[in-house]
């Protein structure tokens, strides 16, 4: 990057100038916010990545000041919750935006996701940036489910004996695995104080670092939007996009407006329905962990079943969960899978767009699936819907090849 | 102005969706009678303090409970607090303790009385409710009482002086299989207690809704508060959409 | 005005008034968070005030008890004891308590206390903070009038709690708030009546 002179006789040309001269600060304002340029057709489906980077801001703060008060013992831990709960002053609100921004972070993680099903913005040359973000939706399901342990209610316990267990289907290293994830014969204290390092220190690490390197690679090659096309490939005579506007203050101001919305919604949970029905603050987790007496009814936080129907559909512990984890993986090979011409889903053809209605009505009920008891009719509809979600990947080749396309415009449609 | 009508009409659907997901009783299940409770009737918590205290203190610690708390919500003075509903503190900010050790509990009863500061979000006021009413004589147990809530329960029927005995009615059904479906068919009373079936009810719903307060004391504020956020928010965000027009003006 | 101004201005208007809000708004979601760093209900339940029993306590004879984590000092003077404090003063580097930071207002007076009797002070040195021994032994060739030494660095406080001149530790023990609700009854963490 060229260094770029602050502008002499100004005020702050002294100032700015001392640190430009010793820290790239001006040229990666210009290169990151103001001198970037993204699409001005960008609808709310674009809202989402910023919405994540917002929840991720509010899980960091909220975990730091749970973790002042949180005790990571056995012995301490449900008690710890309660305190924060009725004892230190304001610690509910801290607690429920913690618990509410978890579940909100995989909305919009999965809805950020399905942003790049619909507009391609994960074809060439966007590989990597989704491979950073599956990446990162990976440590987000780890860090997910270490933090559930850290309540360490019955649910809690229950779900990662039931979870941890699951790798014990490796053949020869299964046993050995699981001992070693629990650093201990079974669940305990010992696994308790090691995945709250996880998750307070070694996970969140791990996602701010590929958050970073994930933004770092979209400006590399510049936003995608709605048309699926290149704004670069048209530009005017001083070298910008004829179709871009800079990222700020056009899309800062927009995106204020999206993250006021979210931010209302947020609240609404945060302060009417913080349980969520049960859904995010799940009522086993009330009671305190009882390692004699299972739960009836253990299921994963909702975020987490769509694949946990999968593992449960199959009739036999290590193909349930080679499958559950060839689900989540799938997803990353979407860029090498799909072999439509064109990006965006305004342009694809009926086959795509069947395949791709068919996949949210999929992965909605396999969610719905997993919550429920693995008896009778729902086996054979998870079964079904399994299929289903396997069909939508594989097949990708060929339908996404035979698909006919319509023709893509140079420029983007905007309506103002 | 179409698609602000839209958004708006959008945004308030969710808002009321997700407020009303807050008002459900947690944990029922279809069947069984819904506790119907008022969180605000302060009169209720009032009397259901002193259900608790009097007959499920001796067995039952409410451990992250203070007495302080309870005294300020409910608006009985520091005197009141004390001579009604300390039994075994002194302190009004200590917690409500019970005086039966648990490790003899265990030994009497097999299982120590759990402790009841969630019980209500864990449950779920309706299964408490049907649970203190669904005590009924039975030969084969040692208190002489089993439970429709839970079956083989431990506990004894601490409010027989108020509810009276009943008996449980049951009817078999073989099934084409060859098992047996057992059902409940209804209650019939044995001996009369203190209250009518009426003034019960009403006892054991003002010891829920005391259940229910306990379980999470800032419910009240935490609404009262979620209001003025929302007003906040929409107030910011009528701000943040005329400038972000603004600035999108020059954009075509 | 032209319509370019006219946009300039409320665009203006605008980006300030929302910066303020948002600024507000920000500044309303802080205060939960730094809130939450005060000491908690059961901080305040366990530095509830400590009541301390006279009954038992013999002339001459120190109890110690916690209040707060902090160690206390509750100590019965004896006459003779009580006669030896003006005979010190000159020595003291504060004899008449005027630094007002080291006790509540009344225990600005000769004896530093409720009652001339019952000594109330802070077992915490006033250098760095180590807990002061005892030695009321009195010791003539030494000029050592009874009180209390400080084994860390040497500071020596007198049997009101006050400093002697030329140690390290520059101001009287701090005596805490506390009341007598009885003749045979302290309080230790209360000034008044007040629950």
């Amino acid at each position: 990057m060229a260094r770029i002179e602050a502008e002499v006789g100004t005020p702050q040309g002294g100032f700015i100038k001392w640190i430009d001269d010793r820290f790239p600060m001006t040229a990666t304002m210009k290169y990151h916010v103001t001198e970037y340029y993204a699409s001005k057709n960008f609808n709310w489906w674009y809202i989402f990545g910023v919405l994540a980077f917002v929840v991720l801001a509010i899980q960091l703060v909220t975990g730091i000041f749970l973790t002042m008060n949180y005790k990571p013992a056995a012995a301490d831990a449900f008690a710890s919750v309660e305190y924060i709960m009725r004892d230190v002053e304001w610690g509910w609100l801290i607690r429920y935006m913690h618990s509410t921004g978890a579940s909100f972070f995989f909305i919009v993680v999965y809805l950020h996701m399905f942003r790049a099903m619909l507009y391609g913005s994960y074809k060439k040359p966007r590989e990597l940036i989704w491979l950073i973000g599956m990446l990162i939706f990976f440590v987000l399901m780890a860090e997910g489910f270490a933090g559930y342990l850290l309540p360490w209610g019955q649910m809690s316990y229950w779900g990662a004996q039931v979870i941890i267990s699951l790798f014990g289907a490796i053949p020869v290293v299964g046993d050995a695995l699981v001992e070693f994830i629990r650093g201990d014969y079974s669940i305990s204290d010992i696994t308790l104080n090691r995945f709250f390092a996880l998750h307070v220190i070694v996970l969140p690490l791990a996602l701010i670092a590929l958050v970073f390197v994930h933004i770092v690679a979209l400006h590399e090659v510049g936003s995608n939007n709605p048309d699926g096309i290149e704004i670069k490939k048209n530009k005017d005579a001083s070298g910008k996009p004829l179709d871009g506007i800079a990222f700020h203050p056009y899309h800062t101001s927009k995106d204020l407006v999206g993250i006021v919305v979210f931010l209302m919604i947020f609240s609404s949970v945060v302060f009417f329905a913080p349980d969520m029905g049960g859904m995010f603050l799940e009522h086993a987790n009330f009671e305190p962990a009882n390692l004699t007496a299972t739960p009836e009814h253990i299921a994963p936080v909702w975020y987490y079943t769509p694949y946990y129907a999968i593992l449960r559909a199959v009739p036999d512990k290590l193909w349930g969960f080679v499958l559950f984890g060839l689900s989540v993986l799938l997803p990353v090979f979407l860029p090498w899978l799909d072999r439509s011409r064109v990006r965006s889903i305004r342009y694809r053809g009926w086959m795509y767009k069947t395949a791709l209605s068919v996949f949210v009505v999929t992965f909605i009920s396999l969610g719905w699936l997993g919550l429920q008891p693995a008896t009778g009719t729902y086996v054979l509809m998870a079964r079904i819907f399994s299929v289903l979600y396997f069909a939508f990947f594989l097949l990708m080749p060929f339908y996404t090849a035979a698909d006919k396309t319509k023709p893509v415009p140079d420029r983007v449609v905007y309506h103002g | 102005m179409v698609k602000f009508k839209q958004f708006a009409s959008m945004m308030a659907l969710v808002v009321c969706l997700i407020s009303t997901q807050g008002m459900a009783s947690s944990g029922g299940t279809t069947d069984m009678e819904k506790a119907d409770l008022d969180l605000d009737n302060v009169s209720s918590l009032q009397r259901g303090a002193r259900n608790f205290m009097n007959y499920c203190s001796g067995c039952h610690s409410a451990q992250y409970v203070r007495y302080k708390t309870i005294g300020k919500y409910l608006g009985l003075s520091e005197e009141q607090l004390i001579d009604n509903l300390m039994f075994n503190a002194d302190k009004t900010f200590e917690t409500i303790q019970t005086s039966m050790p648990s490790a003899d509990a265990k030994r009497w009863y097999g299982v120590a009385p759990p402790d009841l500061s969630l019980m209500a979000r864990a449950k779920g006021a309706d299964y408490i409710f049907n649970f203190l009413k669904g005590f009924y004589v039975s030969d084969s147990s040692p208190t002489g009482v089993d439970n429709l809530v839970l079956a083989g329960t431990s506990m004894p029927h601490v409010l027989w002086e108020l509810q009276g005995y009943q008996t449980a009615h049951f009817s078999e059904h073989s099934n084409e299989d060859g098992s047996t479906t057992i059902t409940f068919e209804g209650f019939e009373s044995l001996s009369a207690g203190a209250m009518d079936a009426e003034d019960y009810d009403e006892f054991v719903r003002d010891t829920v809704n005391f259940l229910a307060y306990i379980a999470e004391p800032v419910r009240s504020d935490r609404r009262k508060l979620g209001v003025w956020v929302l007003m906040f928010l929409i107030f910011f965000f009528i701000l943040a959409s005329m400038l972000k027009k603004q600035i999108w003006k020059d954009v075509n | 005005m032209t319509e370019d101004d006219l946009d300039r201005n409320r665009r203006h208007f605008l980006t300030v008034a929302t910066l303020v809000t948002g600024a507000a708004g920000a500044g309303m979601a802080a205060i939960p968070f730094l809130s939450s760093l005060k000491p908690s209900a059961r901080a305040q339940a366990l530095g509830a005030p400590v009541e301390v029993p006279l009954g038992s306590m013999q002339p001459g004879e120190m109890v110690r008890v916690l209040w707060r984590g902090r160690l206390v000092f509750v100590l019965r003077r004896t006459e003779a004891m009580l006669a030896r404090l003006p005979e010190v003063v000159d020595e003291l580097r504060d004899p008449d308590s005027e630094v007002i930071e080291q006790q509540p207002e009344y225990a600005v007076n000769d004896t530093r206390s409720v009652k001339p009797e019952y000594l109330v002070v802070e077992g915490s040195c006033t250098h760095l903070g180590c807990a002061p021994l005892e030695d009321f032994d009195v010791r003539p060739a030494e000029g050592w009038e009874g009180g209390f030494f400080c084994p860390c660095h040497g500071s020596k406080f007198d049997l009101a709690g006050r400093v002697y001149k030329g140690v390290p530790a520059p101001t009287n023990l701090r005596v805490p708030p506390h009341r007598f609700v009885r003749d045979d009854l302290i309080l230790i963490g209360q000034d008044s009546g007040a629950a």
